[in-house]
């Protein structure tokens, strides 16, 4: 077995500083057209279906977030990286 | 509010509606817009609408060669997940029977695709035997960008989410892809009488 293949559980520490950074002032990378923006200068539709959170220059759905009574889901696709 | 309002006539007509509305839904006059992102503005000599995916040959229509397809008249009632329907609401477009004639197909899913990027996957026995068009006019007019123009996906015996605005092909697969809203959540099948709204439902 590969010693560097961890249980998940092993990144929690990491995982728990990551998710707890100031969404709006992270630089978010459009995984279509490679512009960086703040996450805070994108366009965001919100529908009482879902939002989308869509890049201010080519209209890409980066970040997708439903809330509904089965949870939130949080789709990250359109984004290639998010940079704080 | 006098007692005479409440005639038996009212009455019988209430009863008559109640039986078009599915669980938890109510009545709209008006007709509710729910984008989740710009309208496309698609000139029509750039717009064309395509069969792809698991087909022998793909297909691809213009403009002009979708309107010079055979139409149909169609009135439906729609509902709309948030919970508002509206009934009678009065299309002109074309079959997807008519789109699929002669395409030869193992599929049995289709994912329509939409211009502003949009998905919904459905059956493939869901959009065929009369069930779904593409529809471009709405009311005798041509079909309004905010409602989906120039074309639409109706299929209104599923939630409207299934009705695809702005589509411009539908790609068949084998295999089921779930679409933008049904992979956040939403039921993958939508059957307003059964109120599939949710994963589970």
């Amino acid at each position: 077995m590969d010693e560097r293949r961890l249980d998940g559980n092993a990144v929690g520490g990491l995982l728990g500083e990551v998710f707890t950074f100031e969404v709006t002032m992270a630089e978010a990378a459009c995984d279509r057209c490679g512009t960086v923006a703040h996450v805070g200068e994108t366009m965001a539709y919100v529908t009482e279906i879902g939002t989308v959170v869509r890049c201010a220059r080519c209209d890409n759905a980066l970040i997708r977030i439903a809330q509904n009574p089965r949870g939130y889901f949080l789709d990250l696709r359109g984004v290639s990286y998010l940079r704080f | 509010m006098s007692e005479g309002f409440v005639s038996r006539g009212f009455r019988g007509r209430r009863r008559q509606t109640d039986d078009r509305l599915p669980p938890g839904q109510y009545l709209v006059e008006g007709f509710p817009v729910l984008s989740a992102g710009p309208t496309p503005r698609t000139p029509l000599d750039e717009w064309d609408f395509s069969i792809s995916g698991e087909v022998d040959e793909p297909k691809r229509w213009t403009w002009e060669d979708f309107q010079a397809l055979p139409s149909e008249e169609i009135t439906r009632d729609i509902h709309c997940v948030t919970k508002w329907s509206k009934l009678g609401t009065a299309w002109e477009g074309v079959s997807i029977d008519t789109l699929l004639e002669g395409v030869e197909t193992a599929a049995e899913h289709v994912l329509a695709f939409c211009d502003g990027g949009y998905t919904t996957n459905l059956p493939l026995e869901d959009v065929t035997g009369g069930r779904a068009w593409i529809a471009y006019a709405h009311d005798g007019k041509p079909l309004e960008p905010e409602h989906g123009g120039p074309a639409r996906l109706l299929v209104p015996h599923l939630y409207f989410w299934k009705s695809a605005k702005w589509v411009r092909g539908l790609q068949l697969t084998t295999y089921d892809i779930p679409g933008f809203w049904e992979s956040l959540g939403y039921h993958n099948y939508g059957d307003p009488w059964r109120e599939q709204r949710y994963w589970g439902d």
